[in-house]
């Protein structure tokens, strides 16, 4: 089975350069203006779309991302409307892979077979849920895999030699290494210690490594870039969101351009790391 | 046939991935596994090791106050004209709860792991300040997260913990109450894998959490069945205990989930009543979910998102209850009831007037549940009522809901 994410990260391994892979809340400030931000990533230099399921209590999540996911409730977003938002904007765009990411309560709800088979049909590529470890394989990670959807596993710096073979054994699509021990927009990493980090995951698998967790400019992510396959920004974008809504919490003119404005940015850094 | 009648025990729980049937697991990020990982290791050598139970047991007596009584509400018991009601004073312990039971025993494993920072999440602060104070004793770190609602409506348990020395964090996040101040404790913890330990207040979060926890209270159903065969030569027809995530209940219930004799009623949070939707009653108004490190009967929406629990009482102020309850809801060895606001308030005057004994808002609706039940049982029914913690605390907010004091 080759997914999009198996196909983008072999195309950019051949062209000599990381992916950028940027999250954005589904729903987050509106639908609308939501599937607007999404649908301009691609061309403003995002290589993989990771997309936030909006959840009450996120527990691995920071302030900005906490935020990001009560304006989208409030806005209305569902799991289901998170599903169409995918739908919409593959009708434009066949190739950019698209994952999932947020907490498991939401898709149990919905019903894990129901979830995956209509995911699966929207056009999502991958998922990760950040509250299934591998303990809990049989709960979503396996029925996924199953599905033809890639399990994206996070390995974090608390994740030994001994634990890593377990992590790495149900994962696909690719490995996500969270820089930091800690919560999302949190401090900016020891670039140094991530680099070794990621050699050593690269000792224990053919899959890439993406980066994320404290990732906020382009000079982060030219770092982030020499060492790894691909380099997450999530918090500075949904932070950017944040910024450019007018008093009432509404998306103004400013919203997406904002937005794609730092993509752009980033995806410049990210590019100008030649390996 | 139920399932109650093909379970040779209910007592042999969790299995070895830390389930009761469906509940219960380890639902939480690849940062924290390791960490429960090391934990669930460390706790089960400690069972093991006698001199652990030694200096629990010396801390239980010298420090605690323990055994509890276990006291015959005579007058209660006129006023109902039923079954004899006994009450475990849990709420005599050092702390005013007995929430203390469970910090004890997790703040020696802490030692025994060599952790020196402490971390704890609190509604209505009776965790708090019993983490606050074991810290005190051994000299730890501790840093207790309060929902910033909480914090103003607990103000002496607020005021208590600072005296101990612990750092209060207000959690502005969500719902700004117990649910919000367990996450932003996560939160700490993820941050800070080194040299912190998560004293979690109740039998829920992730395993073995749960299984410890149980672990630690049931020190309140073995005394209070040694104490019940002691004055009256047999074991009690019924128990009842309030719940909120349910440690004081699992620990009064435990020792018993075998006994098939004795009847066991818990008691949620009913708020303005489970029909209007303000409630924190997970198993009479919800359904299961996965949050905070386990699946559970969780209060939510259709799209799982969670709800905000309500209840006059901070301590059951949580939308979710632990694993092991849920199963046992599910099997239907334990009946759980509820108790409104009001009905809370009646019975928190009620024990006060006849007993002499001001009880925490929590056990005012096991008594309220417990005082209906009895009354429905003949004379030689031996009930006992989980009194887990003392009224001092809530006395500023009961005045407030009966008008003001006179």
């Amino acid at each position: 089975m080759t997914t999009r994410i198996d196909t983008r990260f072999a195309a950019l391994k051949a062209e000599g350069r990381a992916a950028l892979v940027t999250f954005v809340m589904a729903g987050d400030p509106d639908p609308s203006t939501a599937l607007e931000i999404i649908r301009a990533l691609p061309k403003a230099g995002a290589d993989l779309i990771e997309i936030g399921m909006p959840f009450t209590d996120p527990m691995a999540d920071g302030p900005a991302i906490q935020a990001a996911g009560l304006r989208a409730l409030a806005a209305g977003e569902t799991l289901h409307g998170t599903v169409d938002l995918v739908r919409a904007f593959r009708a434009g765009d066949q190739n950019t892979p698209i994952i999932l990411m947020g907490y498991f309560n939401p898709i149990y709800i919905y019903g894990v077979d129901k979830f995956l088979a209509d995911a699966k049909d929207a056009g999502i590529d991958g998922l990760i849920v950040v509250d299934c470890p591998p303990e809990e394989d049989d709960e979503l990670c396996k029925p996924a895999m199953a599905a033809g959807l890639n399990f994206i596993r996070l390995a974090t710096p608390t994740t030994d030699d001994k634990r890593l073979p377990k992590v790495l054994s149900n994962t696909s699509g690719f490995v996500y290494y969270v820089s930091i021990a800690g919560i999302t927009g949190a401090a900016t990493p020891d670039f140094g210690k991530v680099a070794s980090a990621v050699a050593r995951i690269k000792a224990h698998t053919d899959l890439p490594v993406a980066v994320g967790f404290g990732v906020k400019t382009a000079s982060d992510a030219v770092a982030i870039a020499k060492g790894a396959d691909g380099v997450v920004v999530g918090s500075a974008l949904v932070d950017t969101v944040k910024r450019s809504l007018d008093a009432d919490g509404k998306a103004t003119s400013t919203t997406v351009s904002a937005v794609t404005a730092l993509v752009s940015e980033i995806a410049a850094g990210v590019r100008s790391v030649k390996k | 046939m139920t399932l109650q009648q093909t379970l040779n025990s209910f007592r042999t729980g969790p299995d070895e991935t830390g389930h009761f049937g469906q509940y219960g697991g380890r639902f939480v990020a690849e940062t924290l596994m390791p960490l429960i990982l090391d934990l669930e290791k460390a706790y089960t050598a400690a069972k093991a090791d006698p001199a652990f139970h030694a200096e629990m047991a010396s801390f239980h007596t010298h420090y605690v106050g323990r055994p509890s009584p276990l006291y015959f509400a005579e007058r209660l018991t006129e006023h109902v004209g039923g079954a004899k009601i006994y009450l475990k004073r849990d709420e005599l312990n050092h702390t005013g709860a007995h929430k203390i039971n469970n910090v004890l025993g997790q703040i020696l494993l802490a030692r025994r792991m060599g952790k020196t920072r402490i971390i704890a999440e609190t509604g209505a602060g009776q965790h708090g300040v019993a983490t606050a104070t074991a810290c005190a004793r051994f000299g730890l770190k501790c840093v207790v997260y309060m929902g910033e609602v909480d914090v103003e409506r607990q103000k002496p348990n607020v005021f208590r913990m600072k005296m101990l020395g612990a750092e209060i964090v207000p959690v502005v996040s969500g719902s700004k109450t117990l649910k919000d101040a367990m996450n932003e404790a996560l939160r700490d913890w993820v941050s800070n894998v080194e040299d912190t330990f998560y004293c979690i207040g109740t039998s829920a979060g992730p395993h073995p959490y749960p299984m410890m926890v149980r672990d630690f209270q049931s020190i309140i159903g073995k005394e209070a069945r040694e104490q019940m065969l002691e004055r009256e030569g047999r074991l009690p027809d019924s128990l009842v205990a309030c719940i909120g995530g349910g440690s004081n209940a699992i620990g009064l219930f435990h020792p018993f989930l075998d006994d098939a004799s004795v009847e066991i009623f818990g008691v949620e949070a009913a708020g303005h009543g489970v029909a209007s939707g303000a409630h924190a009653a997970s198993l009479n108004g919800g359904r299961p979910g996965v949050l905070h490190g386990n699946r559970t009967y969780l209060l939510m929406n259709e799209d799982g998102q969670i709800a905000e629990a309500h209840s006059i009482s901070a301590g059951l102020d949580y939308p979710g209850i632990g694993p092991e309850h849920s199963w046992l809801h599910d099997t239907g060895r334990v009946t759980y009831l509820s108790t409104t606001d009001s009905e809370a308030l009646e019975a928190f005057q009620l024990l006060s007037r006849l007993e002499g004994i001001i009880p925490a808002l929590e056990p005012a609706h096991a008594i309220a549940r417990a005082v209906e039940i009895a009354a429905s049982k003949p004379k030689d029914h031996l009930m006992i009522v989980n009194l887990c913690g003392r009224g001092d605390k809530d006395i500023f907010s009961v005045a407030e809901h009966l008008g003001g004091m006179e």
